[in-house]
């Protein structure tokens, strides 16, 4: 797998908590998917964490 | 609506929840022209929440309950205990399972009643700020984009709000300050008796740093949630609630699952300075939610009245800087903030209990009334005198609540 962060859309809720404790500001909630930053991003993992519905990969390398 | 975005507003609410609609409400009553943008192409929908709220509240936010949402009547909650005892707590108020879809738009109407112009599928993409000081907000619609201008900004565009991020506040939540939740609304399952309770369950194997709820909304109808830490990796909170649905079959057996929900819940402590030059930031957006149970709409709404006379004195006084309005959260702190502040205290405290010391709290619980005004931070050293039957977590409380 190459480096990014991956939503699994079959799992994602929309809900938009990932963007809440994402340090850098680098995810958004738009209607029907997220959106992610790759030039923001850090790759800390916090997303994945904290998804409550295991939607999230986070790739670092 | 593309003629209501090329006008100059005293107030725009960014974010039609209960917060939101409660300013706006309330900034429409006190005469200020109001907008209200709502990014989601539905007010209320979809649901971020178990749908809890006490009487209260409804008086705080000066609404009357009505049928149409409020959909079934509460009179206290039962805690359950890891190895299943259960403690029975009724309460001297009231409170319902409410039906958010029917609740935001009834809150959104009362606000358009008041006067404030409302629109969906209205994105918020950005603030315009000149010197230092929020003078509108950029916003995506399908009519296009367009910079509208407006005295104040009230950001109550809940857990994920961007609005106060675009306008420079950090409003990040660690990870350990927040809940990962998630939800499935059933029917046909077998409530535990009494049903006309909140049901919850506690332990580090149930809901780790949290608890699973049902909240019913009618004999065999209810929400059935999970909230745990945010930094929690051995499992998602969905995997934890599966596994408690498919350890608990005398309820589930025969349940279906009409819809489901996921959100996070800002359980950590409410932004120290909600606030910026031409801008206020209220509900989830400013964590102002009850660390312990995660409650945070009647705490948004009744935010959101306090903002709309802080807001309205700015607006008159031509003044909308940050010295007028850090009285918004002055008030706040005096009113809710400082409460909820103690209640987190308190939260710090529940998550250092093991399941053994859970079990003992269930064993030798006798005063119910005081572990409820505990935790809702109050009544503090009678509940440490209380444990004085228990030193281990006398221990552990002192720790955290000196």
């Amino acid at each position: 797998m190459t480096k990014g962060v991956f939503i699994d859309k079959t799992k994602c809720m929309y809900c938009g908590g990932c963007t809440a404790v994402c340090p850098v500001n680098a995810l958004e909630l738009k209607e029907t998917y997220i959106e992610w930053d790759p030039e923001k991003c850090i790759y800390c993992g916090a997303c994945e964490r904290f998804c409550p519905a295991g939607a999230i990969k986070v790739v670092r390398e | 609506m593309r003629q209501w975005l090329q006008e100059e507003y005293d107030v725009i609410v960014v974010g039609a929840g209960p917060a939101g609609s409660t300013a706006a409400r309330e900034c429409a009553k006190r005469g200020l022209k109001t907008l209200v943008l709502e990014k989601r192409q539905e007010v209320g929908v979809p649901k971020r929440c178990g749908e809890g709220l006490g009487e209260g509240w409804c008086r705080i936010a000066g609404i009357t309950p009505d049928p149409k949402w409020a959909r079934y009547e509460m009179h206290g909650a039962v805690l359950w205990s890891p190895s299943g005892k259960k403690v029975v707590i009724p309460t001297p108020t009231k409170g319902w399972i409410i039906e958010r879809r029917v609740f935001d738009k009834w809150l959104a109407e009362k606000a358009v009643m008041a006067g404030a112009r409302m629109i969906t599928k209205a994105r918020v993409i950005g603030v315009i700020k000149e010197e230092d000081t929020v003078k509108g907000v950029i916003v995506e619609t399908p009519d296009g984009d367009f910079e509208v201008m407006a005295k104040i900004v009230i950001a109550a565009d809940g857990v994920d709000s961007k609005t106060a991020k675009y306008a420079g506040l950090n409003t990040v939540n660690p990870a350990t300050e927040i809940d990962s939740g998630y939800q499935y609304e059933m029917v046909g399952l077998k409530i535990p008796e009494p049903t006309d309770m909140i049901h919850l369950y506690f332990g580090w194997d149930v809901a780790p740093r949290g608890y699973v709820w049902i909240f019913p909304k009618g004999p065999d109808h209810a929400n059935v949630g999970i909230g745990i830490g945010g930094h929690i990796d051995k499992g998602t909170a969905k995997e934890y609630l599966d596994r408690f649905i498919e350890s608990h079959p005398e309820i589930f057996e025969n349940a279906g699952i009409v819809e489901v929900n996921a959100g996070g819940i800002p359980v950590g402590a409410p932004l120290k300075k909600p606030y910026a030059n031409g801008l206020l930031v209220i509900g989830d957006a400013a964590h102002m939610v009850n660390p312990i149970h995660g409650g945070g709409i009647g705490t948004g709404m009744e935010a959101g009245i306090l903002a709309a006379e802080i807001a309205e004195k700015a607006v008159r006084s031509g003044n909308v800087s940050e010295d007028v309005l850090k009285e918004f959260a002055e008030k706040w702190y005096e009113k809710r903030g400082n409460q909820l502040l103690q209640v987190l205290k308190v939260r710090k405290f529940f998550e250092d209990l093991t399941d053994q010391d859970m079990e003992k709290l269930a064993d030798i619980l006798d005063d119910k009334q005081l572990l409820l005004d505990f935790a809702d931070g109050r009544r503090t050293a009678a509940f440490l005198k209380f444990l004085a039957k228990a030193p281990r977590i006398a221990l552990k409380a002192a720790k955290h609540l000196k």
